[in-house]
C-alpha cells in the first residue's frame, strides 16, 4: 500500500511538501505572537513528509531526508529543550527564565522561548515521523 | 562553584569524545578535572578553618523554596577532598588497568558523573538537592558495577546493588521529608543552627527510622552488608573508588551530617551502636572466608563501615575525633590496597591470593605499598591508622551503653582485621613462586602512582599529623560533626593506656591467626550450610517473591486485550470520579438553555458520529466516524475563539486518521467475539462513564473556589513574556518545565512505538520469545 502510484497524489506531494514545510517553519516563527508555535509547526511538518510519503514511499522520503533520522530529531529536540533552559544561569536568574536578545539588522527577537520552542517542534517531528516510518516499514516486509 | 562541579556532568558527556581525540591521554585529562576542584577546596579550607561553616547561594526553582546552595563546613571539606583526591588517584589508575579497554569512554562517562553526584551530595546544603544527588549516585554506581555488561553474574550485583540502595533511598526521601517538616526548613544549614530541639518532636521517631534505613542500605550495615562484596564484580578501580572510599561512605556522612542535630537519645546510641558493632565484626569475620582479593578487601570495607556508624553511635568527643580519624585512615589505606589487588589482578590473571606467591621479586614497588597500606589497616605505628584504631578502642572504652559488647566486638575485629591485612601484604609477595595466568611483571607507572600517594600519605600523616594541615582539617571536620568546637590534636603516642594493650595483644593474636589462615579457613568452611541463610537469602526469597507477584498480576490485568485493559481503566475511574463526586459535591444541574442553532448542529453531529461508531459494521465506517467527532470538536475550539486549540486538534485528528490507515490495514476483519451479556455490561460501564463525565463537567463548572490564573496570564502575557499568543506563552514561558516534561514523554513514547514495532520485526524473523508475541500481536485482534 505504500507508494499510491497515482500521478495526481504525486505531483502534488511535489509540490505541497516544500510549501508545507515553509508554512511550518512560518507557523514556528509566528507562534508568539500569532497563532502557531512549535507543537502545531511539528505537526504541519510531519504532515508533509507523510504526504510525500504516501506518494513516493519509504526509501525516497529517507533520500528527501538525507542523513536525519527521525530518532535523532527527537534527540536534538529534546536538546534544544534542555540547552534553553540554561541561559537564565548565566544571568543569576531561575532555571528556564526567558532571555531576549533583538538581532540588530534584522530587527529579530530571539530568546530562548524561541529555541525551546524550536525544541518542541523537532521533537514532534521527530516523534510522528519515527512512528509513521516505522508502521510504514513494518507493512514494507510483508507485502 | 555549583557551575564548576555541575559542568562535571559536561565532561562526563563529552567523554567519548575525548577519548576518540586523545586516545590513552583522556584519562589523565579527565583527572584534571577532579584534580581542579581538589585545589578549589583547599584555597576554601583557610576560610573554613577560621570563619566556620560557608554557604554558597544559588537559587534554582525559588517558587519552590529549592535552590542549590553548597554547604561547605569541615565535614564535607573532608569529605569533598577524600573523592577528589582519590578521584584523580582511580583516574590516572585506570588509564593504566584499562588501557586498551574497548568500552573506555564508558566507563569514564559513568565514574566522572559518579564523581560529580558524590561530590553533590556532600556539598548539597538543601535536602531535596542532597537526594537527587543520592539517587544520581546509586545509578551511576548500578553502570559502573554492571560495567562487564555481559557477564550475567555483574548485571545481577549490579541489580542487587540497585534495589538494595534504591529501596533505602526511598526510605531516605520520607526521613528528608519528615525531617523538613519537623524542622520547618529545607536547608541542612537551617536546620543546624535552629534552636529547636528535634529530638523531642513528635515525629522524631518514624524519621529516624526512615533516614537510617537509608543510611544502612547505602553504607552495607548490617543487615543490608551482603550487596557490598557482590559489587566487587565492578573493575578494581571502581571497587576501589565507590566501595571503598567515598560511595559507601554516603550513609556514614548523612548520619554524621545530622549527628548534632537527631543524635545523642537513647534510640540513636543503642541503634547505631549496636548495628555498628554487628556489622564491625561480622564484616572481619566473614573476610576470612575468602580467598579472592577483593572480596577481603570488601568484608574488610564492612567492617570499617560498621566502626564509624557505631562512633558515631557512642557519640562522646573521643569518639567524634576517632570518627574523623577513621574515616580518613581508612580511606587512604584501602583506595590503595584495592588499588594493590587491581594491580595483583591486571599482572596476574587472578584474583585468588592462594594462588600467587613470591611476588616480591617481579613486583618491588608493589609489594612495598602493599606492605604500608596493609600496615596502616592493621594499625601499627607509626602509620595514621594505628591513630584510628587507636583513638576507636579508646571511644570504646568509654561508651555510655553496652560499652562491654562494644569493646569486644571492637577487640575480636581488630584480631580478625590484622590476619585480613597479613593475607593480603604477605600472601601474594612472599613464599613460593606459584605459576599465574599471566606472567607478571611490574605495574605500569600509571598504576602505581595513585596508591602510593595513597600509601605514602598515610605513613606521612601518621608521623607528623599537624604538619600537613590534618589536625586543622579533623578539628574542623570533627567540630560539624558533634556540632560545638571540638580541637584534635593527634599524636602516634598517648602513653601506655588499655587501649594500646589491647592493640599490641591484637596484633600478636592477629599474626598467629594469618599463620593458621588455611586450617582456620578449612574449619569455618564447615560452617558454609549455616551460612546460607544469612540476609542475602532474604533478599533473594523477596525478589522470587516480587516476580511472582507481578507475573500474577499481569495475567490478571494486562494480558495483551485491549479490551481488557479499557474495562479496568474505566472501572477504575468510575470507582475514582463517582466517589468524589457522590460524597464529596453534590452533583450540580443548573442548566441554562442559552444555546445558539448552529451549536445544536454542531454537537448534533458529535453525538451522530459517536452513536455511528458503536453500531457500524465496517471499520473504516468506525475510523471515519471517531474522525468526525474530532473535527466537530474542532470547530467549537474554533467558535469558542481558540483558533490554537482549534488547529492543534484538527492536526492531531489529521495524524490520528493517517496512523489508523496504516494500521487499519494489517488488522482483521470486524468479527463478534463478545457474547450478549459481554456487550450489555460493557455498554454499562460506558454509559455510566458518559454520565459522571458529563457530571463531573457540570460540578466542576459550578464550583468557583479559586480565582483563575487565567486573568494574570493575559494581563502579564505580552509585557513580561513579549508575546500576544498566550497559549504559547503559556507553553513556552509559564508552564515551560510542564512542557520539557512533556517533551520527554511524547519521547519516550514514540520510542516505545518504534522499538515495539521493531520487535515485530524480530519477530516475523522467529526470533522473538513468547512473551513478546503476547504484548505486541494481542492488542490488534479485534
Amino acid at each position: 500500500m505504500v507508494k499510491s502510484g497515482t500521478i495526481i497524489l504525486n505531483t502534488a506531494a511535489r509540490f505541497l511538501m516544500p510549501l508545507q514545510l515553509m508554512f511550518s517553519v512560518f507557523l514556528l516563527l509566528r507562534g508568539h505572537d500569532e497563532p502557531g508555535g512549535g507543537f502545531i509547526a511539528g505537526l504541519v511538518a510531519a504532515g508533509a513528509f507523510t504526504l510525500y510519503l504516501f506518494a513516493f514511499g519509504v526509501s525516497a522520503t529517507k533520500e528527501v531526508l538525507r542523513m536525519v533520522d527521525p530518532r535523532d530529531l527527537i534527540g536534538a529536540g529534546l536538546f534544544f529543550g534542555m540547552i534553553s533552559v540554561v541561559p537564565a544561569w548565566f544571568m543569576g536568574q531561575p532555571f528556564l527564565t526567558a532571555q531576549w536578545w533583538t538581532i540588530p539588522v534584522i530587527d529579530f527577537k530571539a530568546s530562548t522561548p524561541l529555541i525551546f520552542d524550536i525544541g518542541v517542534y523537532l521533537a514532534v517531528l521527530g516523534s510522528v515521523m519515527g512512528m509513521v516510518m516505522a508502521l510504514m516499514e513494518v507493512d514494507k516486509d510483508e507485502p | 562553584m555549583q557551575f564548576a562541579v555541575l559542568m562535571g556532568f559536561v565532561l562526563a558527556a563529552s567523554s567519548p569524545l575525548l577519548n576518540r581525540w586523545f586516545g590513552e591521554r583522556a584519562s589523565l585529562l579527565l583527572a584534571l578535572f577532579p584534580a581542579s576542584i581538589a585545589g578549589w577546596l583547599l584555597s576554601q579550607a583557610p576560610l573554613v578553618f577560621s570563619d566556620g561553616p560557608q554557604l554558597l547561594e544559588w537559587a534554582w526553582v525559588p517558587s519552590l523554596g529549592i535552590s542549590l546552595s553548597f554547604l561547605l563546613d569541615g565535614l564535607s571539606l573532608l569529605f569533598g577532598l577524600l573523592i577528589t583526591v582519590i578521584g584523580t588517584c582511580v583516574l590516572v589508575y585506570a588509564g593504566g588497568y584499562l588501557k586498551g579497554h574497548q568500552d573506555i569512554a564508558r566507563f569514564h562517562l559513568a565514574i566522572v558523573a559518579f564523581m560529580v553526584s558524590m561530590l553533590g551530595l556532600v556539598l548539597a546544603d538543601g535536602l531535596l538537592t542532597l537526594f537527587i544527588f543520592w539517587e544520581l549516585t546509586s545509578i551511576t554506581s548500578y553502570l559502573l558495577i554492571g560495567f562487564n555488561h555481559t557477564d550475567i553474574e555483574a548485571r545481577k550485583s549490579a541489580r542487587q546493588g540497585l534495589f538494595v540502595t534504591v529501596a533505602g533511598g526511598l526510605a531516605l526521601m520520607a526521613g528528608l521529608a519528615l525531617l523538613g517538616i519537623a524542622s520547618g526548613s529545607w536547608s541542612l544549614s537551617e536546620i543546624l543552627q535552629s534552636d529547636e530541639d528535634l529530638r523531642q518532636h513528635a515525629l522524631y521517631t518514624p524519621m529516624l527510622i526512615c533516614l537510617l534505613l537509608g543510611a544502612f542500605t547505602k553504607s552495607a550495615q548490617f543487615p543490608f552488608h551482603f550487596w557490598l562484596p557482590n559489587a566487587m564484580a565492578a573493575p578494581t578501580p571502581v571497587s576501589a573508588y565507590l566501595h571503598s572510599a567515598t560511595m559507601v561512605k554516603a550513609g556514614i556522612y548523612l548520619l554524621a551530617r545530622l549527628q548534632p542535630e537527631l543524635g545523642g537519645t537513647g534510640m540513636w546510641v543503642t541503634v547505631l551502636s549496636l548495628v555498628g558493632a554487628t556489622t564491625m565484626l561480622t564484616g572481619a569475620f566473614l573476610a576470612i572466608h575468602h580467598t579472592n582479593i577483593k572480596k577481603l578487601l570488601a568484608y574488610s570495607t564492612i567492617m570499617a563501615l560498621g566502626t564509624l556508624t557505631m562512633l558515631l553511635g557512642i557519640g562522646s568527643d573521643y569518639a567524634m575525633t576517632a570518627f574523623v580519624t577513621f574515616l580518613l585512615a581508612h580511606s587512604m589505606y584501602k583506595g590503595a590496597l584495592f588499588m594493590v589487588a587491581g594491580i595483583l589482578d591486571h599482572e596476574t590473571g587472578t584474583k585468588d591470593v592462594t594462588a600467587m606467591g613470591g611476588l616480591r621479586s617481579v613486583m618491588p614497588v608493589t609489594a612495598v605499598i602493599a606492605l604500608v597500606a596493609a600496615l596502616s589497616l592493621s594499625g601499627v605505628p607509626p602509620l595514621f591508622g594505628f591513630i584510628g584504631k587507636e583513638l576507636m578502642l579508646e571511644a570504646a572504652l568509654g561508651a555510655e551503653r553496652v560499652q562491654l559488647l562494644l569493646v569486644l566486638f571492637a577487640f575480636l575485629s581488630a584480631i580478625l582485621t590484622i590476619a585480613v591485612a597479613a593475607v593480603i601484604a604477605l600472601r601474594p609477595f612472599y613464599g613460593v613462586r606459584h605459576d599465574t595466568p599471566k606472567t607478571p611483571h611490574e605495574a605500569p607507572l600509571s598504576m602505581l602512582i595513585g596508591p602510593s600517594l595513597l600509601a605514602f600519605g598515610s605513613l606521612a600523616l601518621g608521623l607528623a599529623p599537624a604538619m600537613l594541615g590534618a589536625d586543622a582539617l579533623l578539628t574542623s571536620a570533627a567540630t560539624a560533626v558533634a556540632g560545638e568546637s571540638l580541637p584534635i590534636s593527634l599524636s602516634l603516642w598517648y602513653g601506655v593506656n588499655v587501649a594500646l594493650i589491647m592493640s599490641v595483644v591484637s596484633l600478636i593474636l592477629g599474626f598467629l591467626l594469618f599463620k593458621r589462615w588455611d586450617s582456620v579457613r578449612g574449619q569455618l568452611a564447615r560452617l558454609a550450610p549455616v551460612m546460607r541463610y544469612g540476609p542475602e537469602a532474604g533478599y533473594e526469597g523477596l525478589m522470587d517473591g516480587v516476580v511472582r507477584f507481578s507475573e500474577w498480576q499481569t495475567r490478571l490485568l494486562q494480558n495483551g486485550y485491549m479490551r481488557n485493559y479499557i474495562l479496568v481503566m474505566l472501572v477504575v475511574l468510575i470507582a475514582l470520579i463517582g466517589n468524589s463526586i457522590l460524597l464529596r459535591h453534590s452533583p450540580q444541574l443548573a442548566l441554562s438553555l442559552d444555546v445558539r442553532f448552529h451549536e445544536v448542529i454542531v454537537v448534533g453531529t458529535m453525538a451522530m458520529g459517536a452513536l455511528f461508531a458503536t453500531i457500524s459494521r465496517s471499520r473504516l465506517g468506525a475510523v471515519v466516524s471517531v474522525g468526525i467527532m474530532g473535527f466537530s470538536i474542532a470547530l467549537i475550539f474554533i467558535l469558542f475563539s481558540a483558533p490554537d486549540l482549534g488547529i492543534t486538534q484538527l492536526l492531531v485528528e489529521t495524524m490520528t486518521v493517517i496512523l489508523l490507515v496504516l494500521v487499519l490495514f494489517r488488522l482483521p476483519r470486524f468479527s463478534n467475539l463478545s457474547t450478549n451479556l459481554e456487550r450489555i455490561r460493557d455498554g454499562a460501564v460506558a454509559a455510566t462513564m458518559g454520565v459522571l463525565i458529563f457530571l463531573l463537567i457540570m460540578t466542576a463548572w459550578s464550583i468557583d473556589q479559586f480565582e483563575t490564573i487565567s486573568t494574570y496570564m493575559v494581563e502579564n502575557s505580552a509585557p513580561l513574556a513579549y508575546g500576544r499568543n498566550i497559549v504559547n506563552v503559556i507553553l513556552v514561558d509559564y508552564r515551560a518545565l510542564d512542557t520539557l516534561g512533556e517533551m520527554f514523554v511524547l519521547a519516550l513514547a514514540a520510542i516505545g512505538v518504534i522499538a515495539m514495532l521493531k520487535l515485530r520485526h524480530v519477530e516475523t524473523e522467529g526470533k522473538a520469545t513468547d512473551s513478546d508475541k503476547a504484548s505486541v500481536k494481542e492488542p490488534y485482534d479485534g
